[in-house]
């Protein structure tokens, strides 16, 4: 999978969870201080992504996924 | 230092005659029902299939991303707090927080929450769970979600007495402007539990109506033929304030709260008191809280379920504390039973119908219980003036609430 490919499911999901765009979503972009994704979304955001990508997210690393693209490399990795 | 006067400036509700305060007053007036058949696959196996259901969904009003992280009894509380919100005319204004409270309960909470939650993890395990479950299950999500949206910051409450929660609510919104802690309160109640295990619930305790058949003439306060009550859902919201308050800042002014009376029954924790002395000791309280002669409490919107009981029983609490004058409605003939936002609902009614001079029919009441010895507004709404109005709310626990409005 390439990367625009993850960032696109990444962009279904946070619209499906939280409400954003998807043209809002690009790798440099902040969960929290860009796309406005609060602690609680973002729980729903990483359990989604596992099962989208069917990759294993464990909790201490979801504190290391600051950007849309520590998420896209940590699963381009995983998978 | 004289007690300040506390006056309602602002309404709002979702109910299952419509989704705002004028259509719901509008349909009541015209005696008309909100019960209809449940015919979702889950009734099928139930001795209960038929419910007053909201008439306007949450999803027409609120978005799709907000509606996730609410139970439907949140999602309606916050609906009607808006449109009371806006009614008072408090939209963009500069209230101070520190002097604005909320005083809103459930019934029975977000059950649905848990129930379909429990259904995830039994299915998916724990970690599917959603990590919204528990502010959407937590009892004082309501209040605390009204809380957030107005910026509440002198309090956030959360009654639960039952079917009394929704008056009980509004009395203690009365008490905390009455102890100068808040200049406004929103209060209310909200419910929404029309779930396959609520409805096993209550018809297990046979307290609800099986007249599946006939859903609209399901619900008959007062009736022969009544059988139980009808479950409904919505929440009703009121804007509590104190009077000079208000009038400093030229709100619109559609009633007094003039007083409240609340006991318990230290009797059953589901039967009322044989005799009525719980009910009939909170509406002598409000009375006398009120300071208003009985004579001029003209109006009962009474807690009259369609229960074979109950409803007997407070009519012969109302003639033993107020006397045999009052005009009786119960609209919950037209609503069904909203449970924790029954009593909230109904404060509604009681100060429209202060407001417009009218009290609203109890549909269904063809054949009136011979000990039916108050008069009651049969199938149509009556006009007559109303200097004063009482509303009672009983709940499960032996828990009684008495609320007198009057005419600012």
């Amino acid at each position: 999978m390439t990367r625009d490919e993850i960032t696109t499911g990444l962009a279904e999901i946070l619209e499906e969870v939280a409400g954003v765009n998807p043209d809002d979503v690009a790798e440099g972009k902040s969960f929290t201080d860009d796309l406005d994704v609060d602690s609680l979304s973002m729980v729903e955001v990483v359990v989604a992504a596992e099962e989208k990508f069917g990759v294993k997210i464990p909790d201490n690393e979801v504190q290391n996924l600051k950007t849309v693209g520590d998420a896209v490399s940590y699963i381009a990795a995983q998978s | 230092m004289s007690r300040p006067d506390v006056v309602v400036t602002g309404l709002g509700a979702t109910t299952p005659l419509g989704g705002d305060v004028a259509s719901t007053w509008d349909a009541m007036l015209a005696g008309r029902s909100g019960v209809s058949a449940l015919t979702q696959e889950w009734a099928e196996q139930l001795p209960v299939r038929i419910a007053a259901q909201l008439a306007v969904e949450p999803s027409e009003v609120l978005d799709r991303v907000r509606l996730r992280r609410l139970d439907r009894s949140e999602a309606i509380a916050l609906i009607a707090a808006q449109q009371a919100w806006a009614d008072a005319g408090l939209a963009g204004s500069d209230l101070d927080g520190e002097r604005l409270a909320v005083s809103v309960g459930s019934g029975i909470g977000g059950a649905t929450t848990l129930l379909a939650q429990d259904d995830i993890l039994e299915a998916s395990g724990p970690r599917r769970v959603s990590p919204h479950t528990i502010p959407m299950l937590m009892p004082n999500g309501p209040a605390a979600w009204v809380g957030l949206e107005l910026g509440a910051k002198a309090g956030v409450h959360s009654v639960a007495s039952a079917c009394a929660t929704g008056a009980e609510a509004i009395a203690l919104g009365l008490d905390i402007i009455r102890s100068g802690r808040a200049d406004v309160v929103v209060a209310g109640g909200t419910e929404a539990v029309i779930h396959p295990l609520p409805i096993a619930g209550f018809s297990s305790m046979r307290a609800m109506s099986t007249r599946n058949d006939d859903p609209q003439r399901a619900s008959r306060p007062w009736d022969r033929g009544r059988d139980g009550f009808v479950l409904g859902e919505g929440a009703g919201i009121v804007v509590l304030e104190r009077a000079e308050h208000a009038a400093a800042r030229g709100a619109r002014v559609y009633a007094r709260l003039a007083g409240a009376g609340i006991t318990s029954d230290a009797y059953d924790i589901v039967q009322p008191h044989a005799e009525g002395e719980g009910a009939i000791r909170a509406i002598a309280k409000a009375i006398a809280d009120a300071d208003i002669a009985k004579r001029d409490i003209v109006h009962v919107n009474a807690h009259a379920t369609s229960t074979p009981i109950g409803d007997m029983l407070e009519i012969g609490g109302l003639h033993k504390a107020l006397g045999d004058h009052p005009v009786l409605s119960a609209t919950k003939s037209m609503t069904g039973h909203l449970l924790g936002a029954a009593g909230a609902l109904e404060s509604i009614a009681t100060i429209l119908a202060i407001r417009d001079s009218v009290v609203p029919p109890t549909i269904n009441l063809d054949d009136p219980e011979p000990g039916l010895t108050l008069d009651v507004a049969a199938h149509k709404a009556r006009h007559m003036e109303i200097p004063a109005a009482l509303n009672n709310a009983f709940g499960f626990g032996g828990h009684n609430v008495a609320l007198v409005f009057a005419r600012p």
